[in-house]
C-alpha cells in the first residue's frame, strides 16, 4: 500500500468537506461519472468511504476521488494518471450499470 | 434477535476514531478488556497517535491483545487475510463514518456495531445508511451512559464498577 502524500495531486474540495459533499460536487461537476465499492485500489491506495464512492475523469487523464483520512476527515483530490484512468474505465461501474440514484 | 456476547467467542476488531474524545479510550480498553474476559481474540484498530495512546495506558497489555494501524487493517481486510466476528466501530466524525461504511461492505457476514459519541452525535448517526447496530450517546468526559448501552447491546451484566 502506497501513500497518498508521495503523489502529486491538487486539492478540490478542502480537508473537513463531508462525504456527501465529496459526491455531489463530482456528480455537479464532471461529465464522465464512475462508482466503485469501498475498497477498491485507486493509485495504490484502498479507497475509503460510504458507497458508493464517486470518481470523476476529466480530459481522460485526470481522476478526482474522495480521500479520507482517519483523523483529519474527508477531502476531495485530483490526480494526473491517464492508466489509472483506463483501469477505473475497465473495472468501474457506471450510474446506470450500478442502479445507484 | 441478537446473541448476547456471552455466546459469541471468535475474532474481534475494535476500531478507533481520532483520540481527541476522551471517553473513547476509556470505552476501548472496557470493551476490549469485556472481549476478552469472554473468550474474543481481540484486535484494536486506530490511527498511530490512539494505538500509541492505549499502549501506554496498557503497558503489560492486560486489555489490549493485539493492535494494527488501520490503514494496514483494511488492507488486510479487502485482501481476506483479516475477518472477524464482531466488528465495533468508535465514531464521533465523518471520517470514522466512512472507515465503518467500508468496513460494514468488506464484512458483510460481521455483527456490527457503531458506536456514535462526542458532543453533537445525532447528525453523525443520521449519515449511518449501511446495516448494522448503532449505539448513540452524547459523551465527551462521561463514559458511565455509553457504556450502560454498550452493556445492553453486546448483552453483558451491568458493571458493578
Amino acid at each position: 500500500m502506497g501513500c497518498i502524500e508521495n503523489l502529486k495531486y491538487e486539492k478540490i474540495l478542502p480537508l473537513g468537506a463531508s462525504f456527501k459533499e465529496c459526491r455531489e460536487y463530482v456528480e455537479k461537476n464532471y461529465a464522465e461519472i464512475w462508482y466503485v465499492e469501498p475498497g477498491y485500489k485507486l493509485f495504490d491506495e484502498y479507497i475509503i468511504g460510504l458507497p458508493p464512492i464517486v470518481l470523476g475523469i476529466e480530459g481522460g487523464t485526470k481522476i478526482t476521488f474522495p480521500y479520507t483520512k482517519p483523523c483529519h476527515g474527508t477531502y476531495l483530490l485530483r490526480i494526473e494518471g491517464k492508466e489509472e484512468v483506463e483501469r477505473v474505465r475497465k473495472t468501474a461501474k457506471t450510474k446506470k450499470q450500478a442502479g445507484y440514484r | 434477535m441478537t446473541e448476547p456476547m456471552a455466546a459469541q467467542p471468535g475474532k474481534a476488531i475494535i476500531v478507533l476514531g481520532c483520540p481527541e474524545v476522551p471517553v473513547q479510550q476509556a470505552l476501548a480498553l472496557y470493551v476490549a478488556s469485556g472481549l476478552s474476559d469472554r473468550g474474543a481474540e481481540v484486535l484494536v484498530t486506530g490511527n498511530p497517535s490512539v494505538l500509541g495512546l492505549l499502549k501506554v495506558s496498557d503497558p503489560k497489555g492486560a486489555y489490549i491483545q493485539k493492535t494494527l494501524v488501520l490503514e494496514k487493517c483494511v488492507e488486510e481486510v479487502v485482501e481476506k487475510k483479516r475477518d472477524c466476528r464482531l466488528c465495533i466501530v468508535f465514531a464521533h466524525n465523518d471520517a470514522a463514518i466512512a472507515y465503518a461504511a467500508t468496513l460494514r461492505h468488506l464484512l458483510p457476514g460481521s455483527r456490527f456495531v457503531v458506536v456514535v459519541f462526542g458532543k453533537d452525535p445525532e447528525p453523525l448517526a443520521a449519515e449511518i445508511n449501511f446495516p448494522c447496530e448503532t449505539i448513540t450517546e452524547k459523551a465527551v468526559h462521561n463514559p458511565a451512559q455509553l457504556k450502560a448501552k454498550i452493556n445492553k447491546v453486546l448483552g453483558w451484566a451491568a458493571s458493578r464498577t
